[in-house]
């Protein structure tokens, strides 16, 4: 089986299959633990996660707060508003003075594409993107990707559309990466001002239409319209948005049955998506969000495991006991 | 690697397990809530057999659990990556239950070290009691087997391979000369 052997989680362009599979499968090991009466296995004890987010953030914050918790993990908080950036420091300087503080793996989170892959070649400590501006948001797209086998079963050969502002999205790019690379068909749906038609050339497919899109998935993932940016003119109007490409019960009974509906959360309740459809039967975003704990576990026990110093004064490692027997 | 030995054979391990069972079922009071949890991954395999020898002898069914240790290995922080977790799967409460934890070889004790911690953040069991199938020395920790199927004095530099036809297409125990 694959080893994981990298420093940091930076996005899964850059994984293998095999990487993005073990992940998944990790990720499977670890979610018994959140149905324990004690929710706690003691893998990172003595390990420090500083979580950065210098962007807000609610759910991802607190899924890796938990993560991290029930890894017994000890944890350092920095939010963007009240940390030294705001006095005009650079992030790499901050990542530098965390790193100088012997923390073991940093989440970070920042709305510029780039700045986890620039802070992880800075420092030695391990990185998790936790999403970067419109590029990745990896652990996100696990989790889709989680979420997906386990209700589908298996992800090669299904059809996946992505439907909304795929052009500001950093889950699509993630969940589009991932599910590609694991065999799934990806369309991404929405209007031509929010839907980068250069993703065609990466191969996915682009359909305008909604409607037409919809019959033949078997899983839909409605993206958060960014309401910031509706000034931008981007969208005519939210009306003329939610009448196109926003899923209500009506667009819902012309697809497949066992359609499964998903979103990355946090949903602008009748604009993506209809109250009905978010809280309907074929939803599965609280699924998401419960998976979101064991995706993370995985990925901070594998970063974490892959970023131990050279063991130079170290006893060499003794033989794996699952493979000798102790 | 070059064998040295082979220890037990498919007929040897079938004997040691049917003692096993015998002796478990022989120390049982009679209203025991008995299960077996048996460490992944051949451990389980060993706990499976041995439950079905305990129901044909005694009419009663034994609940098997499975238990990976890796989360609670006492040298995560010395390993180059962390190793690969299974999941643990113990679909009974092991609160008040009289349980044994079955491996294949006991060696350093680390292993069964860990196996109590894990067990412990899942419950309280009544007792907890060890089977193994092959007790090979060299412990580094006060630990010690209730019911071993063989005692087999090695070097610490052999290898003790276990392999058992579920997972390996065989049943055998064999000494291993590691390489020099």
């Amino acid at each position: 089986m694959t080893r994981w052997t990298r420093k940091d989680l930076l996005g899964l362009e850059e994984l293998s299959k095999e990487e993005i599979l073990l992940l998944l499968d990790q990720a499977r090991a670890f979610k018994e633990i959140s149905l324990r009466p004690i929710k706690k296995v003691p893998a990172l004890r003595g390990r420090t996660v500083a979580l950065c987010f210098l962007e807000p953030s609610t759910r991802t914050r607190a899924s890796f707060e938990l993560a991290a918790k029930r890894l017994s993990a000890d944890l350092l908080s920095f939010q963007g508003n009240s940390s030294s950036l705001v006095k005009g420091e650079t992030v790499v300087d901050t990542a530098r003075n965390i790193e100088a503080m012997h923390v073991d793996v940093m989440v970070l989170r920042h709305n510029t594409s780039g700045i986890p892959a620039l802070v992880a070649r800075s420092v030695k400590t391990s990185i998790v993107n936790a999403g970067d501006g419109s590029h990745e948001h990896p652990t996100q797209g696990l989790v889709d990707l989680y979420t997906i086998q386990e209700k589908k079963g298996r992800i090669e050969g299904l059809n996946v559309l992505i439907v909304g502002d795929v052009l500001h999205s950093r889950v699509a790019r993630s969940d589009f990466w991932g599910l590609t690379k694991l065999g799934a068909r990806v369309t991404l749906c929405g209007p031509p001002t929010l839907v980068p038609a250069p993703m065609e050339a990466l191969g996915a497919k682009i359909a305008f239409r909604l409607d037409e899109a919809l019959p033949q998935a078997d899983v839909v993932i409605a993206l958060r319209l960014q309401l910031e940016r509706q000034q931008e003119r981007y969208i005519p109007s939210f009306r003329e948005y939610t009448k196109l490409y926003g899923i209500d019960q009506e667009k819902l009974a012309r697809a497949k049955p066992d359609l499964i509906v998903m979103h990355p959360g946090p949903v602008n309740r009748g604009v993506e998506l209809s109250p009905e459809v978010a809280d309907g039967p074929q939803s599965v975003i609280l699924d998401q969000v419960t998976n979101g704990i064991a995706v993370r576990m995985a990925a901070l026990y594998l970063v974490a495991g892959a970023s131990h110093s050279e063991p130079a004064d170290l006893p060499a490692p003794q033989p794996d006991p699952a493979e000798v027997g102790t | 690697m070059p064998v040295k030995a082979q220890v037990l054979d498919g007929e040897g391990i079938r004997k040691v397990l049917v003692r096993i069972a015998h002796e478990i079922a022989e120390r049982q009071p009679a209203d025991a809530a008995l299960a077996l949890v048996g460490i992944r991954s051949r451990g389980e395999l060993l706990a499976r057999r041995l439950a079905r020898l305990l129901e044909e002898f005694t009419r009663v069914m034994v609940p098997v659990g499975a238990l990976d240790i890796t989360l609670y290995r006492d040298d995560l922080g010395l390993l180059s990556s962390n190793p690969v977790v299974h999941a643990t799967e113990i679909p009974f409460d092991v609160t008040g239950r009289r349980l044994v934890i079955v491996d294949d070889v006991l060696f350093t004790g680390r292993t069964v070290r860990a196996a109590m911690d894990a067990l412990a953040d899942l419950g309280r069991p009544q007792t907890l009691e060890l089977a193994v199938l092959v007790d090979r020395g060299h412990r580094e920790l006060p630990i010690k087997a209730d019911y071993v199927g063989k005692n087999m004095p090695t070097a610490r530099e052999e290898l003790v391979q276990v392999r058992l036809s579920e997972s390996d297409g065989i049943d055998e125990v064999v000494i291993e000369e590691k390489q020099p």
